[in-house]
């Protein structure tokens, strides 16, 4: 078996151990091993990746296992993995390892909780690895549905209205992207032959115009709902805001990026030409993504809200990067896509065990909270830092990287709208801080909040994951970045052939 | 003929053990009818050579003979099912009737299916449909039952005649009633387009397709849960099968007006199927609406005329027997045992009968088309046909409706596992039969998808105009 299936097969392995397990304590031992040796085994992959490249090798995808499934459709399981999404893969077991830690305290149903969350990451993984766009789409969809219960059983707040809404948003999502890979599938062979789902061999071919014109726009807005693309972003503060800690985080953390990389790897990879003279529609819309997120994070009380609206602003900037189709701007969409998974995943289980303790998420219910639980503060600290782009943290290398190559673009359309992006790092400045100050320094409100115990071992390992590996990326950004750059040469080729500039 | 003659028999040896078994023990009929009919099923799908009988009305080839295995085992699961609804005390006397009305059925549908002359189609079409109208009527002390089936024998003689009436047109354009003389002769002239559309009514009356949907909701309801989930599974799925067959081989040459005919009542079929759903309460009522849209999504299959979809038509109505008959299933095993029905009453089933839930939880998720549940695998063959056809536009609104299915999938979902509810349906445990019956239901889902071997199977044998 080759070590890309282990992806999927470890997690079936550890839903199927859930199932036959009888007490709390096995459930989260059962859990936490299987996710731990997922963690384990993407840091093999990512060794193996490094260790391969090293050696000269050269091609597209690594580690490709081919195998035939429905043969009348040309339909493959076929899976494949670049320096993007090894990077993606190690980014969703990090996540998930942390999410585990951080929903070690529930209590109803735990083993429909984490069976249901396991589920919610195999999808995700098999989205990743696959290089066939059925298998991807099936992927997809695997991991949008066990939303709906995670968010309706163990939720808070409006949970069956955010839960409906959610789900309704994405599976109308998957319906505009299904339309998208069917039409892709029926035009990816222009000069005759066999028709395929295999986005390496679709790559290779130029869809004919006409086609592109018309499914450009619904594989990319497909997509981009997921990655909050204004304006179908509104069921993302809902669904965040309800959704237990652990679902929180993987969502913002994880789910939200299989957006930006989809739209990345078909919409533009397969479509560059029509993505090329449609781009400006969604660079609009992008735009107003990352300012529009912003503003609305300034005005909430909740704290769940506001870190929803930023991953609006933030996710918008990764779809604003990868429109700017070209090689520093790309870079810097995959690097905010792991520096916003990682920092968002963190404010979501920094906020969790917040509301474990105060039982609120109204900011100004809260106040003083450094003097009582200093250790979470500071992650919390950290976590903001890194939000609003301190340099030595990951934010700060993503964020740079983005508007250095949008500003790159020649023309005043892409630079006005470059500046009118960046705006967006001086807001971010003025709702985290704002936050820190309200929430965690000045005297302590509550003098229940005396009695805070501080931070647990196990969200000690769950904070910890975290925070080191965005200081990591933060300090030394090139591992990331060389992993990513070699990877969007056959992107890049493709857009030079078009617009050399 | 093998199928007809197996059924005939099988029919024939219920009764002879109604006649001379002990009047003591007649529930052990049950028994005999479920040994009987696995033999036929089973029987049924060893090879036999394609053939025809009675100068070319009757023909056997390697589909209808997929098909007619395919309703057998629908017909299988029905009949496991109903056991422990008939072993009540109130059904022990009419135990057999109930056995051979519904096997009569089989036999019209099989050898509606094997027509290769309109006259043998429509005396299959009759003996599928008059003791369906019986069965319906099977409560006889319940108003509803009885309404149910004087609705249905009414409605369906209407129907036949508007059916005969398209067919006299076609006769009296073309001379002959043989299938394969009739597409030779047809040359798109406006009465048969005419006689085709009055065909077409007729059908869609057996298939429940909107405009001609009105009965379905209430015969549904009406009737007993087991033969509900018998017409809306296996009678409406004989009677597409035939469909796709009489199209595709019959009026090829009226292929245009055909298109626009389905294009139009897919639309509708899916989407008042799916708005009407929304609103109900009783779950019957539910499964009748759903099962109106999914014909509607079953007709972007046919639209296309091609290879693929035939063989997407197929493959989803072997996914739609066990993703309709898991939920019908559910459906029945709490009927007969609480009495309840409505979806309120579903409110916290999961915390006090877990198994039965989770089943319900994939039939519906199997039925909305999520993965990786075999209807995800079903839909997506079925729009790949019809955008294969350039029917782009059509895709979309279908799926645009399994949206709204999805919301009212998940309205019976957020009942099972999300609700509170002060009085939940008490645990219970089903019987055996019922549960046999579930467990092969969910094996099918999950396996029918994932093993593409069955998928092209059913693509080998399909055809395309």
């Amino acid at each position: 078996m080759d070590i890309l299936t282990l992806f999927i097969v470890i997690p079936v392995l550890t839903i199927t151990g859930l199932v036959l397990v009888r007490d709390i304590r096995q459930v989260r031992i059962v859990a936490a091993a299987g996710m731990g040796l997922q963690l384990i085994l993407s840091a093999v992959l990512v060794y193996l990746y490094l260790s391969v490249r090293h050696s000269g090798n050269t091609d597209e995808m690594l580690f490709v296992r081919d195998l035939v499934w429905f043969k009348s459709l040309n339909i493959h399981y076929a899976v494949g993995a670049d320096g993007i999404s090894v990077a993606m893969i190690a980014l969703t077991s990090l996540v998930v390892f942390a999410g585990i830690f951080a929903s070690w305290e529930v209590d109803f149903l735990p083993k429909e909780f984490f069976i249901s969350l396991i589920l919610l990451a195999t999808g995700v993984f098999g989205f990743f690895i696959s290089i066939d766009l059925f298998t991807m789409f099936l992927f997809y969809e695997l991991a949008v549905i066990p939303m709906y219960l995670l968010i309706g059983i163990w939720g808070s707040g409006p949970k069956e209205y955010s839960a409906m809404k959610l789900t309704l948003m994405l599976m109308g999502a998957s319906a505009l992207l299904l339309l998208g890979i069917l039409g892709i599938y029926f035009n990816s062979a222009p000069d005759g032959g066999q028709l395929t789902f295999n986005i390496i061999e679709i790559s290779r071919t130029t869809i004919p115009m006409s086609a592109q014109y018309l499914f450009f726009p619904l594989t990319f807005v497909g997509f981009g709902v997921l990655g909050a693309l204004f304006p179908f972003h509104t069921w993302s503060p809902d669904g965040h805001s309800s959704a237990p800690t652990a679902v929180s985080m993987l969502h913002a953390g994880v789910l939200m990026k299989l957006g930006g990389y989809g739209a990345f790897r078909v919409a533009i990879f397969l479509m560059p030409e029509a993505a090329q003279e449609l781009s400006w529609i969604f660079i609009i819309l992008t735009s107003i993504s990352v300012i529009y997120g912003a503003f609305g994070a300034i005005v909430q009380k909740d704290l769940k809200y506001i870190n929803a609206y930023s991953s609006v602003s933030h996710c918008g900037l990764v779809l604003f990067a990868i429109l700017m189709m070209n090689r520093t701007a790309m870079n810097g969409a995959i690097i905010q896509m792991i520096s916003h998974g990682l920092m968002t995943a963190l404010f979501f289980a920094l906020i969790g065990m917040l509301y474990g303790r105060t039982h609120t998420r109204m900011i100004n219910e809260m106040g003083g909270l450094m003097k009582v639980i200093p250790f979470l503060s500071v992650c919390y600290v950290l976590a903001g830092l890194a939000s609003l782009g301190l340099p030595g943290l990951s934010g700060f290398v993503a964020e740079v990287t983005i508007f250095v190559g949008a500003f790159q673009h020649p023309d005043l359309f892409h630079r006005i709208l470059t500046i009118v992006a960046t705006t967006s790092i001086v807001i971010t400045a003025v709702y985290i801080l704002r936050v820190i100050a309200i929430l965690l320094l000045g005297p302590v409100t509550n003098e229940h909040y005396n009695h805070f115990a501080d931070a647990k071992w196990f969200e000690k390992v769950s904070a910890v994951t975290l925070i080191s590996f965005v200081a990591l990326i933060g300090l030394a950004p090139y591992w990331l970045s060389s992993m990513i750059g070699t990877s969007l040469q056959p992107v890049l080729e493709k857009i030079i052939a078009i617009n050399p500039f | 003929m093998r199928h007809e003659l197996l059924l005939t028999a099988a029919a024939l040896l219920v009764l002879m053990g109604e006649i001379f078994g002990d009047p003591l023990k007649k529930r052990s009929v049950n028994l005999l009818t479920v040994v009987l009919f696995s033999a036929v099923t089973i029987i049924g799908f060893l090879p036999s050579p394609p053939g025809s009988l009675f100068g070319g009305m009757y023909i056997a080839t390697e589909m209808r003979l997929l098909m007619k295995n395919i309703l057998n085992i629908g017909a299988l699961l029905v009949i496991i099912q109903s056991v422990s609804w008939l072993s009540k005390d109130e059904n022990s006397g009419k135990i057999s009737e109930y056995y051979i009305l519904l096997i009569s059925t089989l036999i019209g549908m099989n050898f509606m299916i094997s027509a290769g002359h309109f006259l043998m189609f429509y005396l299959g079409l009759e003996l599928a449909t008059i003791p369906a109208a019986a069965l319906a009527a099977y409560d006889r002390y319940s108003n509803k039952s009885a309404e149910a089936g004087i609705k249905l024998i009414l409605l369906s003689a209407f129907s036949s005649g508007i059916l005969l009436y398209g067919l006299t047109m076609v006769y009296g354009t073309t001379g002959t009633l043989y299938f394969d003389e009739i597409s030779d002769l047809l040359v798109n002239g406006n009465l048969q387009v005419l006689g085709f559309i009055f065909f077409f009514a007729g059908m869609a009356f057996k298939i429940s397709i909107v405009p001609f949907h009105l009965w379905a909701a209430d015969v549904y309801e009406g009737a007993p849960v087991n033969i509900t989930s018998y017409l809306s599974v296996i009678s409406k799925g004989a009677a597409l099968f035939i469909f796709v067959i009489v199209l595709f081989s019959i009026f090829p040459v009226i292929i245009e007006s055909w298109q626009k005919t389905i294009y139009v009542t897919a639309v509708l079929t899916m989407t008042i199927g799916n708005l009407f759903a929304i609103r109900q309460q009783n779950l019957k009522r539910f499964l009748a609406f759903s099962s109106i849209s999914q014909a509607g999504y079953i007709l972007l299959g046919i639209i296309g005329g091609n290879q693929l979809g035939m063989a997407s038509v197929v493959y989803y109505l072997v996914v739609y027997i066990f993703s309709n008959l898991a939920a019908f299933g559910v459906v029945a095993a709490i009927s007969n045992v609480k009495g309840k029905e409505s979806i309120e009453e579903y409110n916290g089933l999961y915390q006090t009968n877990p198994g039965l839930s989770l089943v319900m939880l994939l039939a519906l998720f199997s039925l909305a088309g999520i993965p990786p549940f075999a209807g995800f695998f079903g839909k997506f063959f079925l729009f790949t046909a019809a955008a294969q056809k350039g029917f782009y536009l059509l895709v979309l609104i279908a799926l645009l409706n399994t949206i709204i299915s999805l919301y009212y999938y998940l309205l019976v979902v957020k009942a099972m596992f999300i609700n509170k509810s002060e009085a939940p349906i008490e645990k219970f445990r089903s019987d055996f039969p019922t549960r046999f019956a579930l467990g092969i239901c969910v094996a099918g889902i999950v396996i029918t998808g994932f093993a593409s071997i069955i998928f092209e199977v059913i693509k080998d044998m399909s055809y395309g105009i």
